[in-house]
């Protein structure tokens, strides 16, 4: 994963959540903190579950969440937060979430390079678990770069 | 063969499922067109659609369809995507 689509702004380790709402709004967080999206787009993050359900949690223990393409997206990027205790977001196989992946994209036809390396990196059934217990922004950034 | 991968935004998890699923299928040896989309794009870009890959979510709002609803439940589970894909296809 290039650096320039993970920030170190954009990760965020341990974080305390209340909920699964407050958990997407801390990704949401992260994303405005680096420049990625605007604070608006933590709620549309927040819709899209609420609309739709937590489809967003697509694979045990972590939960992709984004939004469309629109205004409140400034550049294609990436967050990455962990959580201290694991929140449930009503999943019926994936829960409960440790970490929140935030994602914006500026336009749908672009973005397929950026969620290839995600597959690369998330295809090893180890990432999440070595996510979530990162303790430096360094170790976020060798693990999304599939360096172990 | 046309697949289509559904999800919310049609940014994101159904990008993930697309990419995975051309994996997958070059791993099958087999070939397809495969599309991320969203629930409102569904009636167009699933008409024509054998196979619609999901999360469970979506199966009720998708409905009723020609084509195969596979529902996937870890997207980055490249075995369980084979052994659904290959089941749907074989």
């Amino acid at each position: 994963m290039p650096h320039r689509l993970l920030r170190d702004d954009a990760v965020l380790l341990g974080m305390r959540v209340r909920d699964w709402q407050d958990a997407v709004r801390t990704a949401g967080l992260a994303l405005s903190r680096a420049d990625i999206a605007t604070p608006a787009y933590s709620d549309e993050m927040i819709r899209m579950i609420e609309e739709h359900g937590p489809y967003v949690v697509i694979a045990p223990g972590l939960a992709l969440a984004h939004a469309r393409p629109g205004p409140a997206v400034k550049a294609d990027g990436l967050a990455v937060v962990t959580l201290a205790e694991p929140v449930t977001f009503g999943h019926p196989y994936n829960d409960p979430v440790r970490v929140v992946l935030g994602l914006a994209v500026k336009t749908r036809d672009t973005h397929l390079g950026m969620i290839a390396e995600l597959a690369n990196v998330f295809n090893d059934k180890t990432a999440v678990d070595r996510l979530a217990a990162a303790q430096t922004v360094d170790e976020v950034h060798s693990i999304m770069e599939g360096v172990a | 063969m046309k697949i289509v991968a559904i999800c919310g935004a049609g940014v994101g998890s159904s990008g993930i499922l697309k990419v995975n699923a051309e994996r997958v299928l070059d791993r099958l040896g087999l070939e397809a067109d495969v599309t991320a989309t969203d629930l409102r794009s569904i009636a167009v870009q699933g008409a024509n659609a054998q196979i619609i890959l999901t999360s469970p979510e979506f199966v009720e709002a998708i409905g009723k369809t020609n084509a195969d609803v596979i529902v996937i439940n870890n997207y980055f589970d490249l075995e369980e995507l084979e052994e659904k894909l290959d089941a749907a296809l074989g």
